[in-house]
């Protein structure tokens, strides 16, 4: 159809990153996802949006491991892999940023980067808390952003720094995937740009982006590739140099079905 | 958490020092014996059972859980430690096997509450009947099985000698410097801020001159009672898992928020049956001190207020009963408060009905300090 397909031509032959197919989701009576097909590729940005409810979030988990799907193969690689546990995940270089976050308020910010793979001082059992700290310091200075010190407590962060906590964990661990549940919405002009700025530094490295949001402005100047939800389904896919804001929004409300099927 | 075990000052933990100088004026003003040499070594024998209770106790809230057996658990092993060594077991083969059954109780509850989701309050509020009746089992119709083994009545009865006694204080001493100094030499390593070393200094120094008058009041009289050096021990051990350790750090993050951890990939469930083993079996060491403190194992020892006075101390000792906040050694400051005001009524001829009394108010303004503290936390929108 364009360039852009024509393009992606060559990483068809090649598995993509990560494949969702047919994926389903209830929660009890409530159906939240169903028969739902989402592909990752590797240096792409994908960006996932949908109405509140629309089940975003619950697909999100899904690959986080957070959740386990009712039916449905996840493919790594154009491998299938069991997701049964967020350990699952991030052994499999699978990080994300949750949208309530999941931070402890009760430790620091160094802890957090580090928690569940804490480092260790040689050749013993104890924690290494000073190249933790020394570490986070990095990591964060390269995000830009801006926080009080690493040895504070999250507890006594603001919103948006929180949010900068739990961006910089997702960039420090992700290795081949990323999944960001609207990881800019406590954020301001400059930090927003940052995080921006910090998605496609990580795409570029070869990983693969997926990432929620509500801000069509922010989705068509990031993303390579715009998936929508609707009430737990499919409800089309656009690329943005090829669509406009108004048929993904069409799509979202499912006012008009413009995009379906392309 | 970075902060090192002694020279990490939270505004809690002046408040409690502050409150635990106010009990002692109080008492030495109504009491002129109240400070003296034999009275604090009193003081410290009398709370040793409550100190380690306590300590097992801010760790279980820590996580974020309760358990409301542990005076149980404690009768339970004191019980088993005099049947095995009256059936001619040797003292050590007999303590083990207590510290064992302490370890399994605590395998029960633990897996009980993982695998059924059922909340520690419940579990432990069963436990502690069924153990107060394994309990009653045990020792049987005397009421009391009397122990003559000397080595485990010397456990809470015998004191250091006075030059050792010293020398310990001395090593005491060498650690609060070395740990300090260590924690600035790796900080400056990774080019981390560091407080200027006349601050590392004068912290160290103080800690180092509050152990130097201790073993030098508890040497005026018999000297450092053996089971305050266990105490220390069982202390500073539980102090290094909980503060420097992935298991302590992880211990932290579950009580802070579940979710997280476990998305973090952190093993809830194992961690939790890991803490109630660790809980349990230091609730049966405190049943091995009170026994030899008794020279027998009563059925209603680990019975009576304990359970309550430990839940109380590792509260008042600043830990919080939400979860995610306590230190080890607020045990111990906990403990010295609730047993100071029982010694010092004890002094003045005040009955257990006082005692009582007083334990539950110093009880409710320290949670209202803990409430008031979390409330301010919400309100800067900070807790989840
Ligand atoms: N833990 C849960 N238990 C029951 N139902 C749930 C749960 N989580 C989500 N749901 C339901 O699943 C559906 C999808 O929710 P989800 O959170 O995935 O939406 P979302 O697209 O992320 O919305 P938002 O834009 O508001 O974040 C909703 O109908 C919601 O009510
Ligand atoms: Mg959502």
């Amino acid at each position: 159809m364009s360039a852009r397909v024509i393009e992606s031509g060559p990483s068809i032959a090649a598995a993509p990153t990560l494949e969702l197919r047919g994926i389903e989701k209830r929660y009890g009576q409530v159906s939240a996802l169903s028969g739902v097909n989402v592909t990752a590729k590797a240096g792409e940005v994908t960006a996932l949006v949908g109405d509140n409810g629309a089940g975003k979030s619950t697909l999100i988990k899904a690959i986080a491991g957070v959740h386990r799907i009712d039916a449905g193969q996840i493919l790594l690689d154009g491998e299938a892999i069991a997701l049964t546990s967020p350990r699952d995940a991030t052994e499999h270089g699978i990080e994300t940023v949750y949208q309530d976050l999941a931070l402890c308020d009760n430790l620091d910010v160094a802890a957090n980067l580090y928690l569940g793979r804490e480092l260790r001082r040689r050749r013993s059992a104890l924690l290494d808390g000073e190249a933790m700290e020394a570490r986070s310091a990095q990591v964060i200075s390269e995000l830009g952003a801006r926080l009080p010190g690493f040895d504070v407590l999250v507890s006594a962060l603001s919103g948006g720094q929180r949010q900068a906590v739990a961006v910089s964990r997702a960039a420090l661990w992700g290795s081949r995937v990323v999944l960001l549940d609207e990881p800019t919405a406590a954020l301001g002009v400059t930090q927003t740009a940052m995080v921006y700025d910090l998605i496609r530094s990580l795409r570029d490295k070869g990983l693969a982006i997926i990432v929620v949001s509500h801000n069509m402005a922010d989705v068509f100047a990031l993303a390579d590739r715009i998936v929508v939800l609707r009430l737990g389904r499919n409800a089309g896919e656009f690329v943005p140099s090829q669509s406009s804001p108004e048929a993904v929004v069409a799509a979202i409300t499912g006012a008009d079905t413009v995009g379906e099927g392309r | 958490m970075t902060k090192s075990l002694l020279l990490g000052k939270s505004a809690g933990t002046r408040l409690v020092l502050v409150g635990l100088a106010l009990v002692w004026v109080l008492f030495q003003f109504l009491n002129p014996n109240f400070l003296s040499p034999r009275n604090l070594s009193n003081l410290l024998l009398q709370i040793a059972v409550l100190g380690t209770l306590a300590i097992g106790m801010v760790i279980v809230l820590v996580l974020g859980e309760i358990d409301l057996s542990v005076g149980a658990i404690a009768g339970v092993s004191a019980g088993l430690l005099a049947l095995l060594i009256s059936q001619g077991l040797p003292w050590w083969l007999a303590i083990l096997a207590a510290l064992a059954a302490g370890g399994v109780i605590g395998l029960i509850h633990g897996s009980i509450i993982t695998a059924f989701g059922i909340p520690s309050f419940i579990v432990t509020l069963a436990g502690l009947l069924v153990w107060q009746g394994v309990q009653l089992q045990l020792v049987g119709d005397q009421g009391q099985i009397p122990i003559r083994d000397v080595v485990i009545r010397g456990i809470a009865s015998t004191y250091v000698p006075t030059l050792l006694g010293w020398l310990i204080a001395g090593l005491g001493v060498v650690a609060i410097f070395a740990a300090a100094l260590v924690r600035r030499r790796r900080r400056e390593r990774f080019s981390l801020a560091v407080s200027p070393l006349s601050a590392d200094l004068l912290s160290a120094g103080l800690a180092g001159v509050a152990v130097l008058a201790v073993c030098a009041v508890l040497n005026s009289y018999f000297g450092i009672p053996w089971v305050f050096v266990l105490v220390l021990t069982l202390l500073v051990s539980c102090s290094i898992a909980m503060e420097t350790t992935p298991f302590g750090r992880h211990i932290y993050a579950i009580g802070g928020n579940r979710e997280a951890a476990r998305r973090a990939g952190i093993q809830v469930r194992t961690k939790t049956i890991t803490v109630f083993v660790v809980i349990s079996m230091i609730a049966a060491l405190a049943g091995i001190i009170e026994a030899s403190r008794q020279f027998s194992a009563s059925n209603s020892l680990g019975g009576g207020t304990l359970q309550l006075n430990a839940i109380a101390a590792a509260v008042i000792g600043g830990t919080s009963m939400f979860g995610g906040r306590g230190r080890i050694y607020q045990a111990l400051l906990g403990a010295l408060v609730v047993g100071s005001v029982q010694n010092g009524l004890d002094l003045l001829g005040q009955p257990a009905a006082i005692k009582n009394i007083a334990t539950g108010v110093i009880l409710v303004i320290a949670v209202a300090v803990d409430a008031v503290g979390r409330r301010r936390r919400l309100a800067r929108g900070a807790a989840e």
